[in-house]
């Protein structure tokens, strides 16, 4: 079963083709790595599925709803975390995790006992009444992604979530994606550390607008007959011809 | 349920986001506060105390008295009584007065007798508001002089003009600046707040984390704006107390039509932050934005300072679209004339018609910006 299904989906700002007939679909609990280099339309492929922005033709699915006629279906079933910090540094732990519940329509007891049992697992159940600023980065991005999967919605997208933190909380970081990959929730993570993206069941490459290649880490290094996923970049980047 | 719960989660953060930031909220709160007090004591157009030399050539009971009226009063000091009236030049120059007076020989022969009986007034008009305000003390000094010395000669068939000075008999200036600090202090407040609390989620990216969710734009937009809205309506107190109790000017119309008409202006400030919001990405710009387009208008445009009337006319064209200007009118006639609902209907439609345009159109730039 597919949580997302897209076709031919394309984007115009004027004459400018930011996305350009994209088409692919990602697997329930599969975690996708969607790579490119700046301004190879991620991000606007990106908000594109999230009902941020309307697609200029195409279609899409997501958690299966319709991109242009049920967006708001589809918000109602997603998270995300955007590059920056997505939480509010003035408010505390709790305070931010009980805003984005309610948002998502949790109900209050409910997220209550829910607060307590996800930072007891992530190891902050001391930190609940902490003011997120004076948090560690590396702390504030952890807790972040799980505010963004704490209404358990079908997929959850990051866009490069492990900016500016170091190796070690980035390798926890990803073990919190495992984990809730195998609770079946759908990851859809860009990224600029080519060495993540080895750690994705599948990797997509944008180029000028284009998806260029698409597959296992496995199988693109054997057909751009790389040793690297850094190296099949490479290769790809290169054709580019749009500047950022 | 799911939808209130959502909203008062909202407004909650909001007003979190306002009482962490200890530094904002003294600037809130401390703001009227502080520029009651300024403009109530240290920046006033009165005069009070100003330097007189009097070159009194008589010396006789006519200009004795007048002399003595003058320096009784608060308004004048009298320093210099030189010799010559040349000697008038030199203390202008060295700024020792800012007012002289000169009267004619045989002051006193000259009023009973020939009636050519001359006084010169010569003010340093280098500040021509305060010259002419000094004059017109003066003036009004010897016009009372003059009726008092005609009473005693009995001299029939004379017109004595009686002037009052109507809704603020002792000309202070706070019945002029109180309307223009509302105006400043909720236009500051509404515009300039709103729009830096909208952009600084714009700017931290939590606004794309929002807009991403099930939450509606026009949920988040509305959520911003109640706790400015109660913080204003906490100055808007501070300020009407301030100025009935410690400077003294009251609320002589009806208090219900002033709240109502601040109201009316508070809203058309905060549509104006939600649209400036709209328009930039950075709060720097937001704050220059409001600090140029809106402060800058109500200091000079709405007659808080500069008399309107006296204005070229493309200014004065101008000015018509400051709504600051038609709340300050609202207020003179609301609070300080005291005068009836249907005197502001005009500033009240006004202002309405504004609060209108302006939610409609910032609201719809907002949309346009998501898609």
């Amino acid at each position: 079963m597919n949580t997302i299904e897209v076709h031919e989906l394309t984007k115009k700002f004027g004459d400018f083709t930011a996305v350009d007939s994209i088409s692919f679909d990602v697997a329930t609990g599969e975690v996708l790595g969607f790579l490119g280099a700046n301004g190879a339309g991620k991000t606007t492929a990106m908000r594109m599925l999230c009902g941020l922005s309307k697609p200029s033709s195409g279609q899409g699915r997501v958690a299966g709803f319709d991109i242009v006629r049920q967006p708001e279906q589809i918000k109602k079933n997603i998270g995300y975390m955007s590059q920056k910090f997505s939480l509010y540094e003035d408010l505390k732990v709790w305070e931010n995790i009980r805003l984005f519940a309610g948002i998502y329509g949790m109900e209050n007891r409910l997220i209550a006992t829910k607060t307590d049992e996800m930072l007891h697992r992530l190891g902050f159940a001391s930190e609940k009444n902490t003011i997120v600023k004076t948090l560690p980065l590396g702390w504030k991005q952890k807790l972040a992604f799980s505010v963004s999967i704490f209404h358990e919605p079908k997929i959850v997208f990051l866009d490069e979530p492990t900016g500016g933190v170091d190796p070690i909380t980035r390798r926890q970081f990803w073990e919190l994606i495992y984990q809730a990959a195998h609770r079946g929730i759908t990851l859809f993570v860009t990224t600029h550390y080519m060495d993540e993206a080895e750690y994705c069941n599948r990797i997509s490459m944008m180029v000028d607008g284009r998806i260029e290649a698409l597959g296992t880490p496995k199988q693109l290094k054997q057909q751009f007959q790389a040793t690297s996923i850094d190296e099949v970049f490479r290769k790809l980047a290169r054709k580019a011809v749009r500047n950022e | 349920m799911g939808k209130t719960q959502q909203f008062s989660a909202f407004i909650k953060k909001e007003f979190r986001h306002i009482f962490r930031d200890r530094r904002s909220m003294l600037i809130l709160l401390g703001m009227p506060i502080i520029q009651i007090i300024l403009f109530g004591f240290a920046i006033t157009t009165e005069v009070k105390n100003a330097q007189v030399a009097v070159f009194d050539p008589s010396n006789d009971i006519a200009t004795q008295r007048i002399i003595h009226r003058l320096h009784a009063s608060e308004y004048f000091h009298i320093a210099y009584y030189p010799n010559h009236p040349e000697d008038i030049n030199q203390l202008f120059q060295e700024g020792k007065i800012q007012l002289a007076i000169l009267f004619n020989d045989h002051f006193d022969q000259r009023l009973k007798h020939t009636g050519d009986a001359s006084v010169q007034l010569l003010a340093d008009a280098t500040d021509p508001n305060q010259a002419s305000i000094m004059v017109g003390y003066a003036s009004n000094i010897l016009a009372a002089f003059q009726q008092e010395w005609m009473q005693e000669c009995r001299i029939p068939l004379q017109i004595i003009p009686e002037i009052r000075m109507l809704y603020n008999p002792q000309m202070k200036g706070a019945y002029n600046f109180v309307p223009g600090v509302m105006g400043l202090i909720l236009m500051l407040i509404c515009a300039m707040m709103t729009s830096i609390a909208i952009v600084r989620e714009k700017e931290t990216g939590t606004m794309e984390v929002l807009l991403a969710s099930p939450i509606k734009p026009g949920y988040v937009i509305f959520s911003k704006v109640i706790p400015y809205f109660s913080l204003s309506v906490v100055n808007l107190i501070t300020i009407l107390l301030l100025s009935v109790f410690v400077l003294g000017v009251p609320v002589s119309g009806s208090l219900f039509w002033l709240v109502i008409v601040s109201f009316l202006f508070i809203t058309v400030a905060l549509s104006l932050g939600i649209l400036i919001s709209t328009i930039v990405r950075t709060q720097v710009a937001a704050m220059l934005i409001s600090g140029m387009a809106l402060m800058m208008p109500v200091m000079l445009l709405s007659g808080m300072i500069f008399p309107v009337e006296n204005m070229p006319l493309i200014l004065q064209g101008l000015s018509h679209i400051v709504p600051a200007k038609w709340f300050i009118l609202a207020v003179k006639k609301l609070m300080i004339e005291g005068l009836a609902l249907r005197f502001v209907l005009k500033e009240f439609a006004i202002l309405a018609l504004m609060a209108l345009l302006l939610i409609t159109v910032s609201l719809k730039k907002f949309k346009v910006r998501l898609s």
